[in-house]
């Protein structure tokens, strides 16, 4: 195993001790941390499958977490109340459970990204995001603007969502199910980069005259990428709301997408386990310099700053060295 | 005259006071090489552009086996027939050489992505790659890293990516520039074999080479064909002496 696996492998290992051992320790705020981490580097992942693979620099990530975030409360807050979403021409009821909450987040970001992506990805460069930010603005003011599920001031669940034979209010079962899914994703990615579409995706990154030049099209290409790109961080918003039981607004903020692209650089783009590592670099800053200083966003600006500067291939990159080319 | 694989119809190409391309008629024929040869500045890379569809001309037509595919994509171009070498090479420079290739033999393929199983596990494209680097000399570097090859490894590795789409034309911008004595005769040998397989339509300077493969030889100056003809018509013209070859002929 080379370096790269080798760091990715103790990664694993810890976001498998940490919460155990937090769990025996009787330390339930360690493995809400723990959680939290592990859904905001799914979240991470996603976007390292647009920016990554595909070298599309997406601003407006927040539009997908946030719409898998109101998936789920929309969804719960209907089952919550017993009143359906619709009633006419067909029955559509609220859900507490997970899978259904899942499924209905993944295809609605999927959806929301293919008609941005459609847009968006006939522009290149500053004006790609540029024009992703707003469109995750113009979801943030909507839910503002939308009295029906809370607007400004968000939507509470009051219980968390049901998965079929776990207790989900047991800290470590639901950090089981999040662990699960970011694993399974994580593999999926780890597929989907050495496939072909993963060669051709790469391929266009670096040069999209070489891949028309073989009869491709870098669009479709770019596009599909920022398709599954949405999905996955949707999903991720889906189990953030759980973890929370709350959603609102500040899902689809700017700040939102800034930070979900600060974990995948942070931790290095377009290595597996970059928004891993960034995740779980951020919420440890964010809990021991958040207890410092109140001004802990600037620290972190500045160890951004040095990372972009002097280490281009991020966390991953300064302890594993340089990537090599598959096979 | 459908016999023809490839044709430029009167095509014309200004950027700003520049007339890159002046009504340029040429075709290419079956089991022929075509070269097309001239100084630099010429404009030999802007026609080449534009048959393969980066640049848009002005004025006039290009047809690929009769049809007219002036509109169409450079992708769509590609999926037609058409196997293009770049002068400066367009590679995916942190791929292997084998990625690379496997990138034509994907695009050739064609149909829908896999996106589960590896891309060099599939034996339909790695096959179909590693031959093609067989061919071109570089089976030895199919594991390195695009961006390590020497320039005139990338112009046979550029070469080697349109083997994999088994165009129905090859338009090649310069495909020898870089490899060196030994290298330029052993792509001159190879080009030489593969007219049988798909006609070629060759810009290329090195001299030896042009006479030693060139069927016919178009000479461009200024953006203007000047003159068409067979290797020893050419040299025999009193414009192409006067205007481009000079002594040296
Ligand atoms: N994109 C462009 N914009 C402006 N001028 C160009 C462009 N491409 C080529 N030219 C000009 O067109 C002429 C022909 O260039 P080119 O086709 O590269 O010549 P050749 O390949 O024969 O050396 C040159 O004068 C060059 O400067
Ligand atoms: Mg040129």
């Amino acid at each position: 195993m080379n370096r790269e696996g080798m760091l990715n492998a103790a990664v694993l290992l810890g976001l498998i001790s940490v919460p155990l051992w937090a769990w025996a320790a009787d330390e339930p705020f360690i493995i809400t941390l723990t959680t939290k981490a592990a859904v905001l580097a799914l979240a991470g992942v996603g976007l390292n499958i647009a920016l990554g693979l595909g070298g599309l620099v997406s601003l407006g990530h927040a539009a997908f977490f946030g719409i898998g975030g109101y998936a789920m409360g929309i969804l719960a807050s209907h089952a919550q109340t017993f009143d359906p979403i619709m009633e006419a021409p067909f029955l559509i009821e609220g859900t507490k459970s997970m899978p259904v909450i899942w499924l209905v987040a993944v295809i609605a970001s999927g959806l929301a990204a293919l008609a941005i992506g459609a847009l968006s990805l006939r522009t290149s460069g500053v004006y790609f995001i540029m024009i992703t930010l707003a469109f995750g603005q113009m979801l943030y003011f909507f839910a503002i603007s939308w009295p029906a599920y809370g607007g400004e001031d968000g939507l509470s669940i009051y219980v968390r969502n049901g998965f079929p034979g776990l207790n989900t209010l047991d800290p470590i079962q639901f950090y089981g199910i999040v662990f699960a899914i970011l694993l399974a994703v994580l593999f999926l990615t780890a597929r989907l980069a050495r496939s072909p579409f993963g060669l051709a995706l790469n391929a266009a990154r670096q040069s999209a005259v070489r891949v028309e030049t073989v009869g491709l099209s870098p669009y479709r290409l770019r596009l599909m990428a920022f398709v599954i790109s949405g999905m996955i961080t949707g999903l991720a918003g889906a189990l953030f709301a759980d973890l929370n039981r709350f959603v609102s607004p500040t899902m689809f903020s700017w700040q939102t997408s800034g930070e979900i692209m600060i974990f995948v650089i942070l931790g290095g783009v377009a290595r597996l386990f970059g928004p891993v590592v960034g995740a779980v670099l951020f919420i440890l800053l964010e809990h021991l310099l958040g207890g410092l200083s109140d001004f802990w966003h600037i620290y972190l600006g500045l160890l951004l700053l040095l990372i972009v500067l002097f280490a281009r291939g991020g966390v991953i990159g300064l302890l594993a060295g340089r990537g090599v080319a598959h096979d | 005259m459908t016999n023809l694989v490839l044709q430029t119809v009167g095509i014309s190409k200004s950027f700003g006071a520049i007339k890159a391309s002046r009504d340029i008629t040429l075709d290419l024929r079956p089991g022929e090489i075509h070269a097309l040869i001239g100084p630099n500045g010429a404009g030999k890379s802007t026609l080449i552009a534009q048959i393969a569809g980066g640049l848009a001309p002005d004025k006039g037509k290009v047809l690929l086996d009769g049809e007219d595919v002036t509109g169409l994509s450079t992708a769509a171009r590609a999926r037609r027939g058409l196997g293009r070498t770049f002068q400066i090479s367009a590679l995916a420079m942190e791929d292997t050489v084998l990625q690379n290739a496997a990138l034509g033999a994907l695009g050739a393929r064609g149909g829908p992505f896999g996106m589960f199983r590896p891309a060099l596990s599939d034996p339909t494209l790695r096959d179909v790659a590693e031959s093609a680097l067989e061919r071109v000399g570089l089976a030895d570097h199919a594991a390195t890293r695009t961006a390590e090859l020497s320039h005139g490894q990338r112009r046979q590795l550029e070469v080697a990516v349109a083997l994999t789409l088994s165009p129905k034309a090859f338009v090649m911008d310069e495909p020898m520039a870089g490899l060196g004595g030994e290298g330029s005769k052993a792509m001159t040998g190879f080009l030489d074999g593969l007219r049988s397989e798909a006609p070629i339509l060759l810009v290329e300077h090195d001299m030896d080479a042009v006479f030693a493969l060139a069927d016919r030889i178009s000479v461009l100056v200024y953006g203007e064909v000047i003159a068409t003809g067979s290797v020893d018509e050419v040299r025999a013209n009193a414009k192409v002496r006067e205007a481009y070859l000079g002594e040296e002929v």
